[in-house]
């Protein structure tokens, strides 16, 4: 007992003198909840594994919130070293040159060793200039899945053990629910943007904008107003008239996951990463997995679903012995058993190979089926030119458009087809506007 | 009317003494409303690396966005709204107060309260009460019949956020309205009683018509706090949706500027939003307050 004390109040009287040597590295991050204290776990491990650097997280607020704290920040000379954007904050981010050290540059001028081979292609691809230079640091990258209520499924005469492929599927499986009086409603879903109409393209093969979904130049146009999205926004309508599909609101839906937690929807569309919420929030009942359903008269379908999620971006401006801590960080980061933990923990993907091959030398997917539905699902077919993801400059402008014009359908204000043509119209607006900004 | 004259010996002493509020002055509104004004001619990228000089272009856009001119009209329905929701309960509330005898003074105290409430929370909490999925008030409106939901019908989210913005504001005006009405002779009101005129009668002959100042000067204080000082209860409950129908224009500047990173038209929208507050002061300090009289 005295001698814990000791210990304890030596190393509280030597951590203030150590901390004074240690090179600080300010990390912005907007990973709150469950994710925020792992994320904070992590950092943690960092500092304690080594003495030289300390990395100070802050949590930022939402995504948007981190994103424009940062870029104010800058603007004022007060950046941080590392700030996680989400990913349709990429395009913003690429356009500014003078303000981003690029990923594959820091580990360069720091020495550090760093081999992009080891990173999952289908993540990489996403944050790669388009000489495939890495700019950014892949951190939490995770695809929408399928979320169920196996109990909801049995009460209502099911096979808890199936969830259902296509969309026909989803509906027939709703109705029988609903008529069972087993749940109110059939589904929800987080992320109408990104899961209902982003992926709904890639999953079916079809193209979000031209110029390979805007990869090859800021030229670009958005395309996603195609008859495959039109068939499925006429359906989430009907669905929700009939009470199949109940909205979750916009942006990231704050109003789904409570429907799926209080067993009111059977099933639910979101990010892999909100297992960790639902593992959590699921104490009534258990969980299924499924892959994203898709419609089985659209060829080619299933394709491949693209990732969401955020990288880590270092911003200009700081010492060079400050940037040698963030390629050290980045390089803990980036470790096969922090990458595995991390993934296991949370339900993002594991950024490299060798986190998920250790995943499953460790017997992970096996003890826990479903896990990886997400890595299954975005390495399901070779990517091509419209499932390899998006890059549109304004596009959290975008992403705003495509709640509201969702919410017009809704509404009955608009039909499908005009809804997304008013989608596509005033979103090219809006990438016009960034174009003639940047260039 | 007699005015007080200091005299200063000392030239400088004066200028000493107003500078520190001068310098808050110059810090905190001169110079950043300078900055909206010379921003609101550029056309910028996000980090402010490459800055155009464009003229009246963020205007001129702005002016031919249909979203803008919704935007207007949300803020005229909302402001409104609030204005008439937020005077109407506090009279009431301030009349029924004015016949109690007893505990006058305790319900006073209480009512007085939410104005303490800060408007972000006042938001999440109606945010909670209304919630469609876990709300409280969309359970007992379902037993009624009626389907809250304030995330796909605009009627629904424009009913919440009048009833959030209008809720901490009833405190204020009660608190003005209380005093209002002490300052009406009593004697008026008892001689038209005597001579037979209803509670009703009374209110609308002799109690309103003397509340007529307090009633115009709230009715602008209403107005400007719905239109600038909402925010945070718009941020909190709808986000100014659905499909904008709650986007009031202090609400869509911060969109524009902070979430959509378009500098030159957020700035633009606040030199707009400048003009309508200079109006509105305009109006009240040289319209309403000389017509009407204290």
């Amino acid at each position: 007992m005295t001698r814990t004390f000791l210990l304890a109040t030596t190393a509280m009287i030597a951590l203030p003198l150590s901390a004074q040597a240690q090179t600080k590295v300010e990390w912005w991050h907007a990973m709150g909840g469950e994710l925020g204290a792992k994320l904070e776990e992590i950092v943690a491990g960092y500092n304690q594994s080594q003495d030289q650097y300390e990395v100070v997280p802050v949590y930022k607020g939402t995504y948007p919130e981190t994103m424009t704290g940062a870029i104010a920040a800058f603007r004022a000379g007060q950046q941080p070293h590392i700030v996680q954007v989400y990913e349709v904050g990429t395009g913003t981010m690429m356009a500014a040159e003078g303000a981003v050290y690029p990923v594959y540059k820091l580990m360069q001028d720091a020495g550090a060793e760093f081999d992009p081979a080891a990173y999952l292609p289908a993540v990489v691809g996403y944050y790669a200039d388009t000489d495939g230079n890495m700019l950014s640091m892949p951190f939490n990258s995770s695809t929408p899945i399928l979320y169920y209520n196996k109990d909801v499924f049995e009460k209502a005469g099911l096979d808890p053990e199936k969830a259902p492929e296509t969309w026909a599927e989803v509906e027939e499986i709703s109705k029988k629910i609903m008529e069972s009086g087993a749940a109110p409603c059939g589904f929800t879903s987080g992320w109408i943007s990104w899961v209902q109409l982003e992926n709904l393209s890639a999953w079916h093969n079809q193209p979000i904008g031209t110029l390979e979904n805007g990869f090859a130049g800021l030229d670009t146009e958005l395309t996603f107003n195609g008859p495959v999205q039109v068939k499925h926004w006429e359906n989430m309508k009907r669905w929700q008239d009939e009470g199949v599909f109940q909205y979750g609101g916009p942006v990231g839906g704050n109003d789904a996951p409570p429907k799926f937690y209080a067993q009111e929807c059977a099933m639910y569309m979101n990010s892999s990463a909100s297992r960790a919420g639902v593992v959590e929030n699921a104490k009534d009942f258990e969980v299924g997995y499924g892959m994203l359903p898709y419609y089985d008269d659209v060829e080619g379908a299933p394709q491949n679903s693209i990732i969401g999620g955020a990288t880590l971006w270092v911003l200009a401006g700081h010492e060079d012995e400050e940037y040698k801590g963030v390629a050290d960080f980045f390089n803990y980061l980036s470790s096969a058993e922090v990458q595995a933990d991390w993934h296991q923990f949370s339900g993002y993907l594991p950024i490299t190979t060798a986190a998920y091959e250790l995943g499953k030398s460790q017997g992970y997917y096996a003890e826990n089926p479903g896990t990886d539905v997400a890595i299954r699902q975005i390495t399901l077919n070779a990517p091509t030119p419209n499932s390899k993801g998006l890059r549109f400059g304004n596009y959290v402008q975008v992403r705003d458009v495509i709640d509201e014009e969702f919410e017009h359908l809704l509404s009955g204000g608009k039909s499908a087809q005009e809804a997304l043509d008013a989608v596509v119209e005033r979103g090219n607006a809006l990438i016009r506007d960034f174009q003639a900004s940047n260039s | 009317m007699q005015t007080k004259r200091t005299i200063f010996g000392n030239r400088v002493l004066p200028y000493a003494l107003l500078l520190p509020q001068l310098a808050i002055t110059c810090v905190f509104f001169l110079w950043p409303a300078g900055q909206a004004f010379r921003q609101s001619f550029l056309r910028e990228d996000a980090f402010g690396f490459k800055t155009r000089f464009v003229w009246f272009e963020n205007y001129e856009k702005l002016f031919a966005d249909p979203l803008y001119h919704n935007s207007l009209w949300v803020t005229v329905v909302f402001s409104l709204g609030v204005a008439f929701l937020s005077l109407v309960a506090a009279l009431i509330l301030a009349l029924a107060v004015d016949r109690t005898l007893r505990a006058a003074r305790t319900y006073t105290t209480l009512l007085v309260w939410p104005y303490a409430v800060a408007p972000a929370v006042a938001g999440i909490m109606w945010w909670f009460l209304f919630n469609p999925t876990i709300g409280i008030l969309p359970y007992m409106l379902e037993m009624l019949g009626y389907n809250w939901n304030h995330r796909n019908s605009s009627v629904d989210a424009m009913i919440l956020v009048i009833i959030a913005a209008s809720w901490k504001q009833i405190s204020y005006n009660f608190l003005f309205f209380v005093a209002g009405l002490a300052a009406i002779p009593h004697s008026l009101v008892e001689a038209a009683a005597i001579d037979g005129a209803g509670p009703l009668k009374r209110f609308f002959t002799i109690i309103f018509p003397l509340l007529s100042p307090t009633t115009f000067f709230l009715l602008v204080v209403n107005v400007v706090y719905a239109m600038f000082d909402t925010f945070a209860v718009i941020h909190a409950t709808t986000e100014g949706g659905p499909a904008q129908s709650t986007n009031i224009l202090v609400y869509k500047v911060f969109e524009d500027g902070f979430i959509g990173l378009n500098l030159g038209s957020s700035a633009a929208q606040s030199v707009v939003l400048m003009a309508i507050v200079i109006v509105l002061t305009v109006i009240q300090f040289r319209w309403i307050e000389r017509r009407v009289q204290y």
